[in-house]
């Protein structure tokens, strides 16, 4: 690889005048990540722990006859067999049919009976000795087939909610959400171009690396102890106390180290079987699944149905948008439309819009979170249409956007007014950016793109307190899937003036800290962060107070900078952090600091891509020459780990663009459910992603912190269409984007 | 649970003796890179009570070449020992083009191309340019030593003509004359780690510009590697042209026998047959006028 000729990783900063905030320290927890020690939830052990599994339909749709377990029960090594019929009556049946279906199947790998044995042979033997009856159904696998009149019904107690109402109609289709601004048929009337087209996305999958894995210990005295791989500790602990009709304070979760989530490990799975398992044996009961069942019962992010109508007038002003969008939910109700809708066109100051939200169950795995949900499926179609008006209109697809481009004070179609935020400056990154300056080379094309992901704020804990020897032991409740222990620790770093080195960062169980929303939403670093800042800000001033009785004089004469505690009227008077640390025994007790926080000043975020490919004529197949991740982080906390998040999605977002789906068969099973054949990106289908770090700080964060985990996500699948209709004139409306449905494609 | 006995001879005899024993319940396990995981996984094909190790028999570790003999392959060679090999690189350096593709680094520390054979993957990325190549098998039973062809090995997806108490010794590729050359080529979406969607071996014999001989194999188009005789037949006699190239490879489009699955669509398959055969037989052909 030759070197460039330009920075491959800019960082355009707006405000460096800090000491710690914007460096790249080492990791803390590095070490024992690299030395292979750090613990993670399938390491987890115990003594006297029982191995569960689980057993799982083979059906997409069916009804559950009967279950009849008792010779798995008598095989030698079983210790307990627990069903839907185990947990207390109490309580969303939904949720407990997720867990462990009652009445109906309704996707192919849904659980049905859990087994706990001696050891994990001994269990799956036991499955194989379980009988249940199916009455099989027709499975319902789009929202197309789902939508249609005669669809098969997957549950007869949902009905439609239209624009908030209860229709009282039993269909597939459990909402229809709406938001209307301005007039679209006046705005389409006045446009001199108009595009229109139906786009259509696949389910695909967040491609953890570590399958979901719990162990749970139900204690003689009635407690719950729960150690899982988990975004948020407090989400399992308050869904177990739910489905399992118990106070909070009788669960404890400890979360183990995580090996990827990306929004897939908020819901809960395994923990509450575990839990009954645990119930009834008296002993920690470990379940920990394969690669098969993370794809086939956990939550992927959605198939949809897109339809987009944009129109503008001759100089480029987009004058009406309509988006009709139906989003697969899986099997219950609660499909990313809802976040979809906020998304799709909040990038553009459109004078009318309206956009119409469709949740749909099908017969597929619950759909859970995953990076900016929605966004992206939205962004295929919205992104292609507004590129495809570029042409129409003879503009460069940047100019066109800047021309449109929403700033601070544009009312979102959704409603909400723009604070500050960086789509403009994003979009000006870009079109200043070496790779947008530079001549394509020769047979490739060209396409880009930019997204929207709002950000979310929520509740954080943190406590600090004061070693003697002058660091600091900092606890929180965000479980660390990107770094966050070290941006974390660097906010409070940051206010103490203190080297992050000198910050023992953990993070802790449901019993140890306050209340922490889960990581995801992009909010850990920004409300953590400010939990942690506020933390160190509580520690400072009682840093202050201490000196002041120390030194005998007035506390609002003493500041604390740079970790020097010194007064502003006698120069004498100086004391350093740690100094101070070694006396506060002496002189009235340790200190401690804490807070929590949930934050309003959430600061949405924009990310644009660049992105080359060359496309083979006689395969179909998209080579990634060149791609450039650009994004509004607000302030870059860690430089490094902000570059990560941006590489990570930009990766995340090729794959989904280019190969990645789940194949299902007429039967609703997903015929590629391994790593093999559900195909992720390596290393060796990508070039290096280059990103450029843009700082339009946020005014609603002490150090301007906006999320970066998502927004990065949004771009990546309409840029790669756009780069492969430039290359080969055929428009992609449909993904994946895989060689043989290029090669089969027509040009336009 | 299932207890599975695990053997390891040290002679074709005993290995014989041990596959005969079991009743047709045994496996021979060379790297094993397939059989473990199919073993792990549970699969319905592969349910042994015995598994037989036979990479502690020398006949089955031979890598040899002898000009009037050719290239003798044992069972449970190494892809990266036949890659390592100075007479392979100086005689048949086209079967490293499957030899450096099967797997990652680690995987080919383990797998040979008589696991590739006697696994019978229609994918089977060796498998095609053996045939393409005329290697033919050699097979030990309690009843004697066989020869057969490779293109006869593979019946069935997971199935062979190699009966349950066979052992497969080793793969003999006859040596080439001047003017030889051969490829194989698959297509996979990414770059590494996947199972072809379709691929080719190729071999030509160019004497005076014209082909003296051809072979066509194609992989993952049917339920068996196939050999495309009448791709190469096509090409004897001709002089060497593109729009020679373009019939056969048109041929071993027509041959072409695919299935649509989550890897690719029988139509996609088949126009693949027709890209790769073209670009196959063109490496073929500029590797045979290099080696002239």
């Amino acid at each position: 690889m030759t070197t460039a000729d330009y920075e491959r990783n800019m960082v355009l900063a707006t405000d460096t005048d800090y000491k710690v905030i914007g460096t790249r320290p080492v990791r803390h927890d590095g070490a024992d990540k690299v030395t292979g020690r750090a613990i993670y939830g399938a390491d987890f052990d115990a003594a006297g722990l029982l191995h569960g599994k689980i057993l799982r339909s083979p059906h997409a749709h069916a009804k559950i006859v009967s279950i009849d377990t008792s010779k798995a029960e008598k095989l030698d090594g079983v210790k307990a067999v627990v069903t839907s019929k185990d947990f207390p009556e109490v309580g969303n049946q939904w949720l407990k049919d997720n867990i462990l279906a009652s009445d109906k199947a309704l996707y192919v790998g849904q659980a049905i009976v859990g087994v706990a044995a001696s050891n994990p042979h001994v269990a799956e033997s036991a499955l194989g000795l379980i009988d249940v009856e199916y009455e099989v159904l027709t499975p319902v696998l789009t929202t197309q087939e789902a939508m249609a009149t005669n669809a098969s019904i997957l549950h007869d107690s949902l009905t439609t909610e239209e624009l908030g109402k209860d229709t009282g109609v039993v269909s597939n289709v459990a909402s229809h959400t709406q938001h209307v601004k301005g007039d679209i048929s006046k705005g389409f009337a006045e446009a001199d171009v108009v595009v229109e087209r139906e786009y259509n996305t696949k389910t695909v999958h967040q491609g953890y690396i570590e399958p979901h894995n719990a162990t749970a210990l139900w204690s003689p005295d009635g407690r719950l102890h729960v150690w899982c791989s988990t975004q948020g500790s407090f989400v399992v602990r308050d869904s177990l106390a739910e489905l399992l009709d118990m106070p909070v304070s009788m669960v404890r979760v400890t979360p183990t180290e995580i090996g990827g989530g990306f929004g897939g490990k908020i819901p809960i799975y395994l923990e509450p079987v575990a839990a009954l398992l645990s119930r009834k044996t008296g002993a920690p009961v470990k379940i920990v699944m394969s690669r098969k069942e993370t794809f086939e019962a956990s939550g992927p992010t959605p198939g949809s149905q897109i339809k987009i109508k944009i129109g503008a007038k001759h100089d480029g002003t987009i004058t009406a948008a309509y988006a009709w969008m139906a989003m697969e939910a899986g099997a219950y109700p609660g499909s990313p439309v809802g976040a979809a809708v906020q998304c799709v066109f909040s990038t553009y100051d459109v004078e009318n819009s309206t956009i119409d939200g469709f949740d749909v169950v099908v017969n597929k795995p619950k759909t859970a979170a995953y990076r900016a949900p929605g966004a992206p499926n939205a962004a295929f179609g919205a992104e292609q249409a507004i590129n495809e008006l570029a042409e129409k209109l003879g503009m460069d697809p940047i100019e066109l956007r800047l021309k449109n481009v929403a700033t601070e004070g544009t009312r979102r179609p959704d409603g909400p007014v723009f604070g500050r935020i960086g789509a403009k400056e994003v979009l000006e990154a870009m079109r200043d950016h070496p790779h947008y300056q530079s001549a394509k080379a020769e047979g490739t094309g060209r396409g880009i793109s930019i997204g929207f992901w709002f950000n979310i704020g929520f509740d954080s804990a943190c406590n600090i307190a004061v070693n003697k020897d002058g660091s600091v032991n900092l606890t929180e409740g965000s479980t660390d899937i990107g770094g966050s222990r070290t941006s974390i620790a660097m906010h409070a770093a940051e206010v103490l003036g203190i080297p992050v080195e000198d910050v023992r960062p953990s993070v802790v169980d449901t019993d140890t800290i306050g209340f922490t929303a889960v990581t995801g939403g992009s909010r850990t670093t920004f409300a953590t962060g400010w939990a942690a800042y506020e933390a160190a800000q509580d520690v400072k001033k009682q840093c202050i107070d201490r000196a002041a009785i120390i030194w005998d004089v007035d506390a609002n004469n003493l500041q604390m900078e740079d970790g020097v505690i010194s007064s502003q009227s006698d120069s004498e008077l100086k004391m350093t952090f740690k100094e101070l640390a070694e006396q506060l025994s002496d002189t009235g007790g340790g200190i401690s600091g804490s807070a929590s926080v949930n934050p309003s000043g959430v600061g949405g975020s924009f990310a644009g891509n660049i992105a080359d490919v060359s496309v083979d004529p006689d395969t179909g197949k998209t080579t990634v020459e060149r791609f450039t991740c650009v994004q509004d982080v607000g302030k870059a906390i860690h430089p490094s780990y902000v570059e990560g998040q941006m590489q990570g999605g930009s990766v995340q977002g090729i794959g989904w663009a280019l190969n990645e789906e789940y194949f299902m068969n007429d039967e609703g099973t997903m015929t590629n459910s391994s790593l093999l054949d559900y195909r992720m990106p390596t290393s060796l289908d990508l070039p290096m992603i280059d990103t450029v770090i843009v700082e339009v700080a946020n005014p609603g964060h002490p150090f301007g912190v906006r999320g970066v985990g998502e927004a990065n996500i949004v771009p990546p699948t309409p840029a790669l269409a756009n780069a492969i209709y430039d290359a080969t004139g055929k428009r992609m409306t449909s993904l994946p984007m895989s060689p043989g449905a290029i090669q089969s494609a027509d040009a336009e | 649970m299932k207890w599975i006995d695990f053997e390891k001879p040290n002679t074709v005899e005993d290995a014989v003796k041990l596959l005969s024993d079991s009743g047709g319940n045994a496996r021979a396990m060379a790297g094993g890179t397939d059989l473990i995981v199919m073993l792990r996984v549970g699969h319905p094909r592969v349910n042994p009570d015995v598994v037989v190790d036979i990479k502690s028999i020398p006949e089955l570790n031979e890598l040899s070449y002898d000009a009037n003999k050719g290239l003798t392959v044992g069972a449970a060679v190494e892809c990266y020992k036949i890659y390592g090999d100075d007479n392979v690189n100086s005689h048949f350096s086209a079967l490293n083009d499957s030899a450096t593709l099967i797997g990652g680094t680690q995987i080919q520390g383990r797998a040979s191309f008589g696991g590739n054979l006697c696994n019978a993957a229609p994918s089977g990325d060796s498998i095609p340019n053996m045939i393409a190549h005329r290697a033919v098998a050699t097979i030990t039973g309690p009843s004697g030593t066989r020869e057969v062809p490779v293109e006869d090995i593979c019946t069935g997806p997971g199935q062979t003509s190699i009966e349950s108490d066979e052992l497969l010794i080793s793969i003999n590729f006859p040596s080439n004359g001047a003017g030889f050359g051969a490829n194989y080529i698959r297509f996979i979406p990414r770059n590494e780690m996947d199972i072809a969607v379709a691929g080719v071996g190729a071999s030509v014999t160019i004497e005076d510009g014209k082909f003296t001989s051809a072979r066509v194999s194609l992989a993952s188009v049917a339920p068996t590697p196939l050999l495309v005789e009448e791709a190469g037949e096509a090409l004897v006699g001709q002089p060497v042209s593109e729009g020679a190239i373009q019939k056969a490879a048109d041929l071993a489009k027509a041959a072409a026998k695919p299935i649509s699955d989550m890897r690719g669509t029988a139509d996609y398959r088949k126009h693949l047959c027709d890209v790769l055969t073209r670009r196959a037989l063109t490496t073929a052909v500029e590797r045979a006028q290099g080696a002239s």
